[in-house]
């Protein structure tokens, strides 16, 4: 039991959420200082889970590297391979195959789909309803599938590789996407259903959490959070990479500000995700899945930053590189780490209950945080 | 007025709930939507794709000859040490030396199945195996001696 | 046809001819009790089964299906595996009372057994105050459930037995109130009578819409004091991990696991005791042949029969429905059930004077 806390005062109660707590997904620890049910203050702790990713990576090759940081945001481990293998293209300058354009970006979208997937059924969790979170795995893990079957793994694929992706799509691939979006659209009326109507629901996410567009701007807030409170920053569209430039898709802005924005928000991202996929399933473009690299890759001396738009929110990447075969320093720009600071402003003066769901719309993923 | 939203609200309130409800019936009584699958009892018509990364192997032909010519590519592509390969001198007839593979060892539990290996090997020696069931019940089972005791190196590859 | 009521009093004729009359009742007493435990143990194993398979299927899975047939002995292992744990007492508790609570929980619902009629003719205690009696006792539970959130000396416990209080004490109004129009249609608060009464039609069918109103309320209330989801907020596994019970294990949150399933079944009972005739077959009127045919149906079949579709509806709420927050649940409470029950009861009065029923 943690005692010492300043502002703790006479009749307050202070509860340690974490970090072994059904709410918190992970080994994250929330010193909640609690007046009743109401919330005077939250203090995170991190760093139950830091591997120091980052200094690993010091260590490791730039063909290397990659892998450790489908460890950070397991969800979206693609795009976090993604975000890397992009960093060290623009070191090398190496122009990456319109195939391996699209594949990246179909694979990104997909994982997309399959960590807003997840944070659904998570979610629903959170506020009690233990239903959705089997229904939401059951296409969930259909994605899983098709990764498994093109890229050898169902979480940490360690597909990326500076130049391209590492093998080219399996034959079935476009058959089994095609596949899941006919369930996914067949099942979309399930969310509604279940969850996204159902008036219990609607009383606990309504209202709650509120984080003002000028706060999540100071809070450093990107992804879902930040364009819940109408904050327009999805990288895809504001800086394009691969060929996010060329398909069409909305970026998708709530201005509620609340909770059930923030929900909204990712419901509408899958089907955006939908709609990029439809756009380039049956586009893919022939030609190499992989650019011609050294065996050796040394990135020449300075500094570089590549950023991608992950399930969470903004992944940058920063490199310095001394010249050698190792980089340097490493540094990732983790959005899970800048979206959980707003959670005292998020969910003071609320219930339990309400902390509960507003942590439940940040979708955290704790190695994502400590790393 | 007051009364015919109160009213309005538990209508809706109650057909939401319903609705929901009839989601859950559905698949109550709905039994072949059930996606599980009864893991050991499946273990035969279980086919996992053959991308699937499982554990590294050395390939072996039917007469015991693999192709990996100890050139130590995947020790070094490895971000993990995982692989430690042991070679030797193979004198051939003409009395010329020529380094050939003695040992490939694999530490299974250090494995990653990060599959760079597998892409850095020049001659194709290793792939990935499809088996996922490596649980034993003392550590030291899991390094493994992947080359075949009385292998050697398939004639041509070099 | 053998039926409960001539095996009870076959027995009991018997006793009496073998023992004296106080020797009788004792035995008796003891056989009541035995009876009671079996019927416990069995409808926990049962309903923690039912609980799983019905979530299971929900959920698009199989449930449990290893144990035995079907995964019928799951439950049993269950208890098998609760009963070799150690049971931990936490350092700082108040251990009297940390060691009394399940004990509380568990004889109040063994004490509301007492009035419920399972059978044609089969009752453990006709009492002539049935209903007063059960609401009476059902408010004992919440001591309970406060005595191991306070005694547990632990903070998740304590704002889940607060909680609970807050809960219980409140839907106990209209769960009342529910109860009170079908007292006040059959005129009499033993469950007997009451059961007599739906001789000629079950309740919610005779009162009509005024009944199935104060049934909707009557089942949305017992989930709330019974604990359940959607209005689990005293366990709010999310929220206070295992709220009241965090600091229990082995046998002891064996119990308290119990108490709620059992808790289940007697609410249960008592609602279709009240609203669907309890052992009472389905009759029309005076449809004589239609009547007779129902009746040859067994009562106990009728009873269990109509307890276990109640028992589903409120399983199929916990699988359906995410929880409400404890501000909602006292404003569905007091904005919404109370005054509903209130008017509902002053319409089924004018109902029961105006003889506006069938």
């Amino acid at each position: 039991m943690i005692e010492e806390i300043g502002t703790t005062a006479e009749g307050d109660l202070v509860i340690n959420i974490g970090p072994q707590h059904p709410a918190t997904h992970g080994v994250l620890h929330l010193v909640v200082t609690l007046n009743g049910e109401t919330i005077k203050k939250i203090e995170p702790h991190l760093g139950y889970i830091h591997r120091s990713i980052e200094k690993m990576c010091e260590s490791l090759s730039y063909r290397q590297f990659i892998y450790v940081t489908s460890r950070m945001d397991y969800l979206s481990s693609h795009i976090n391979n993604h975000a890397c293998a992009m960093c060290v293209e623009k070191g090398l300058q190496i122009e990456v195959p319109p195939r391996a354009q699209v594949i990246r970006v179909l694979m990104d979208e997909l994982t997309r789909i399959a960590s807003h997937e997840l944070w659904w059924g998570a979610m629903a969790m959170d506020l009690g309803a233990f239903t959705p979170f089997f229904h939401a795995f059951r296409e969930r893990e259909t994605i899983n599938d098709i990764m498994e079957e093109t890229c050898g793994a169902r979480l940490t694929m360690n597909y990326m590789v500076p130049g391209g992706v590492m093998a080219d799509l399996h034959p079935n691939f476009q058959k089994r996407v095609k596949d899941f979006i006919a369930l996914y659209k067949s099942k979309i009326s399930e969310y509604d259903e279940l969850v996204t109507g159902n008036i219990i629901f609607q009383g606990r996410m309504k209202d709650v959490g509120f984080l003002s567009k000028e706060d999540a701007i100071s809070y450093g807030c990107t992804g879902p959070i930040a364009r819940g409170s109408g904050v327009s920053c999805d990288i895809r569209k504001l800086y394009p990479y691969e060929v996010y430039g060329q398909v069409e898709f909305d970026e998708v802005l709530e201005t509620r500000c609340d909770s059930f924005g923030r929900y909204l928000i990712r419901l509408r991202e899958m089907q955006q995700s939908i709609r990029i996929i439809e756009q380039l399933i049956d586009n893919i473009p022939g030609g190499d899945f992989q650019a011609k690299t050294k065996a050796v890759l040394k990135l020449p001396k300075g500094e570089f930053y590549a950023r991608a738009e992950t399930a969470r929110g903004e992944l940058g990447v920063y490199i310095i590189s001394e010249g050698g075969t190792t980089p340097y320093r490493i540094k990732f720009r983790s959005p899970g780490f800048s979206n959980l600071s707003a959670l005292d402003h998020m969910a003071r003066g609320g219930k339990i209950g309400d902390l509960v769901a507003t942590m439940g719309t940040l979708d955290l993923v704790i190695p994502d945080i400590d790393r | 007025m007051f009364l015919k939203d109160y009213i309005t609200d538990i209508y809706k309130g109650v057909k939401s709930l319903l609705i929901g409800m009839r989601r859950t019936g559905y698949y109550f009584t709905h039994h072949k939507e059930i996606i599980t699958q009864q893991y050991p009892d499946n273990r035969e018509e279980l086919n996992l794709p053959t991308r699937f990364r499982g554990e590294v192997i050395l390939l072996h032909d039917e007469n015991n000859e693999h192709a990996c010519t100890g050139c130590t590519a995947c020790e070094l592509a490895c971000p993990n040490g995982t692989i430690k390969i042991i070679t030797k001198f193979d004198v051939s007839p003409e009395g010329k030396k020529k380094k050939a593979l003695d040992t490939f060892i694999y530490h299974l539990e250090l494995c990653t199945m990060c599959n760079l290996c597998v892409v850095a090997c020049p001659t194709d020696a290793i792939v990935m195996a499809q088996n996922f069931e490596h649980s034993v019940y003392d550590r030291s089972k899991l390094t493994k001696k992947l080359n075949k005791p009385g292998s050697k190196i398939r004639e041509g590859i070099e | 046809m053998l039926s409960f009521h001539s095996i009870t009093d076959s027995i009991d004729s018997w006793l009496n001819h073998t023992f004296s009359p106080t020797v009788a009742l004792l035995l008796e007493c003891t056989i009541v009790a035995i009876a009671a435990i079996a019927l416990f143990a069995t409808l926990g194993l049962v309903l923690v089964l039912m609980e799983r398979k019905v979530a299971a299927f929900m959920q698009i899975r199989m449930g449990p299906n290893r144990v035995g047939p079907k995964g019928m002995f799951q439950s049993l292992a269950d208890t098998i595996k609760l009963v070799m744990k150690e049971g931990l007492t936490p350092d700082g508790a108040d251990k009297f009372l940390f060691n009394l609570a399940p004990f509380i929980v568990m004889i109040v619902a063994m004490l509301l057994l007492a009035p419920i009629g399972f059978a044609s003719g089969f009752q453990i205690w006709d009492i002539n105050i049935g209903v007063l009696y059960i609401s009476a006792i059902s408010s004992i539970s919440v001591i309970g459930i406060l005595m191991a959130g306070w005694a547990s000396n632990n903070k998740y416990s304590l704002l889940g037995a607060m909680r609970s209080g807050a809960q219980i004490v409140s839907y106990e109004l209209s769960a009342g109130l529910s109860i009170l129009s079908i007292v006040v249609l059959s005129g009499s608060l033993q469950l007997s009578d009451i059961v007599g009464a739906q001789s000629n039609g079950w309740w919610i069918f005779k009162g009509h819409i005024p009944v199935i109103i104060s049934f909707v309320i009557f089942i949305i209330a017992v989930t709330a004091e019974t604990n359940r989801a959607p209005f689990d907020l005293a366990e709010a596994e999310s929220e206070l991990t295992a709220g009241f019970h965090t600091e229990y294990s082995g046998m002891k949150f064996a119990l308290i696991f119990l108490a709620e399933y059992i808790n289940i079944f007697i609410v249960c009972a008592i609602g279709a005791t009240l609203f669907f005739g309890g052992w009472m077959p389905l009759h029309i009127g005076n449809w004589q042949s239609f009547n007779h045919i129902m009746d040859y149906i067994p009562s106990s079949l009728w009873f269990f029969g109509k307890t276990f579709f109640l028992i589903f509806v409120i399983m199929w709420f916990r699988w359906t429905f995410p929880r409400l927050r404890i501000d909602q649940l006292l404003q569905l409470e007091w904005k919404y059930l109370l005054p509903i029950s209130m008017v509902n009861l002053l319409l089924v009065t004018v109902m029961a004077i105006m003889g506006w029923y069938f």
